[in-house]
């Protein structure tokens, strides 16, 4: 069985440590919160001007000088700080921030990441992603392994335009947890369930599977 | 020295046709309405807006848009808009998409009076092509340039008639930036009230960037997604 996104997120969770300063983009990865370790000191980071992210207010508590990156209302936390949008790039582009999660229409085997524009279909921009991924100390991607199409999205180069590149270190996806190496896709785990020839046959980029790869276990 | 004026009115009243405005905000939040309305109501046209994004189909830039007063649009995401994607998609409008920070960062530059910043985001994208680019330690960087607009419209919480400016939570996001790099910066605030109740130790934008302020009316405040949880 492929994992489904809450799967992804809780996977993800486990690649946070105590005392990390962590950006969660929007999708899959704003998921992650809700499987931080219980005991475990993480402070999220929301780049329009906030650490110390805290869940969705209760209903009617919602505050509309208080949301995150993704315009969502939120609220803060016991620590929480406000500041700028310069600021809040001045500490991502300066290495603070310990670890992003974002999603990924496409990555390369060399750790190329694009997930911003669709020529001539989707306009959207790239918002903060582009400073993240080119000034973040770790970046994992959670992204699905195929497009609906079933045509994979782990590539030996990117189609679309990038957002950054060789920057990519880890990607969680549905059906396997992969590392971005010098040699292309190192396999470590894969879903329960699914084969190592599923994953070779769905990965189109180089991929490296050496010995037994475990199963991921929740 | 008097920087308080009646209104957004007043204070858009030079205006003209072909500026380059600066207009502070993230999504819906901490965006300056008043202004907003009263350029809608001018009318002025073949605007350059730098704004991170573009509003919604209805509200906020959104409402520009639908009255085609904007020629060029500069900002990061404009996911939330429509109306924004037509014009784009048809011509009819100019767009410049830039990184967030490269955008916050050219605003900070502005108002700190440097020509120029360098940063690693956008280097071997697209929105690398035509820049200078420079190797710092082994890393590469581009130059991205300060910006140079005619008005900054920013929105604060508090406002003093010094024009020192107070921001609430994530409503501050580039609003300070945008104070600091205008050549005439225009401040709507929630609450005007006399130099000296602010406390000079938690005043954000000093009073010295600031050229003309006014106590806004009836705030909507729009939520762009409004998320709660429920009480277990």
């Amino acid at each position: 069985m492929a994992l489904n996104k809450e799967q992804i997120a809780k996977r993800i969770a486990r690649e946070l440590k105590d005392g990390y300063y962590v950006n969660l983009g929007i999708g899959i990865p704003t998921l992650v919160a809700n499987y931080i370790p219980a005991g475990m000191d993480v402070v999220l980071q929301s780049e329009n001007g906030l650490l110390g992210m805290g869940p969705f207010p209760f209903e009617g508590e919602e505050d509309p000088d208080l949301i995150n990156a993704g315009k969502q209302t939120i609220t803060t936390v016991p620590g929480s700080v406000f500041f700028d949008s310069a600021m809040s790039f001045g500490m991502i582009r300066a290495g603070k921030v310990d670890l992003t999660v974002l999603g990924a229409m496409e990555v390369s085997e060399r750790g190329d990441i694009a997930n911003w524009k669709i020529p001539g279909k989707m306009v959207k921009g790239m918002g903060g992603a582009m400073d993240l991924v080119a000034s973040a100390r770790n970046i994992i991607v959670a992204m699905m392994h195929t497009n609906p199409k079933g045509e994979s999205k782990l590539l030996p180069a990117c189609s679309l335009p990038l957002t950054g590149v060789g920057c990519v270190k880890k990607i969680v996806s549905d059906l396997a947890v992969l590392d971005i190496t010098p040699q292309g896709f190192q396999l470590l785990e894969r879903a329960p369930g699914v084969s190592v020839e599923e994953i070779i046959a769905k990965t189109a980029g180089k991929l490296i599977v050496e010995g037994e790869i475990p199963e991921i276990v929740f | 020295m008097n920087k308080v004026v009646s209104g957004a009115e007043e204070a858009i009243r030079d205006i003209a046709d072909g500026n380059t405005l600066m207009l502070g905000g993230f999504g819906l939040c901490g965006i300056p309405e008043n202004c907003i309305d009263a350029l809608v109501k001018k009318g002025v046209s073949g605007l350059t807006c730098i704004s991170n994004n573009a509003g919604v189909d209805d509200f906020g830039i959104g409402l520009m848009l639908q009255q085609k007063q904007v020629k060029k649009m500069i900002a990061s995401y404009v996911g939330e808009n429509a109306e924004f994607e037509r014009q784009l998609l048809s011509g009819e409008l100019e767009v410049e998409l830039i990184p967030q920070g490269t955008l916050a960062t050219r605003c900070l530059a502005a108002g700190y009076g440097m020509p120029a910043v360098f940063t690693p985001a956008g280097v071997g994208t697209e929105v690398a092509d035509g820049k200078e680019s420079r190797v710092f330690n082994d890393k590469e960087y581009l130059m991205e340039m300060a910006f140079d607009a005619d008005f900054a419209i920013v929105k604060a919480w508090k406002g003093d008639t010094q024009g020192n400016l107070v921001y609430k939570e994530t409503a501050r996001n580039f609003n300070p930036l945008m104070a600091m790099a205008g050549r005439v910066t225009i401040a709507e605030v929630e609450e005007l009230v006399p130099a000296g109740e602010l406390d000079p130790d938690h005043i954000h934008t000093p009073g010295i960037y600031v050229h003309r302020i006014f106590q806004g009316r009836a705030y909507e405040k729009r939520i762009e997604q409004r998320t709660v949880r429920t009480r277990e």
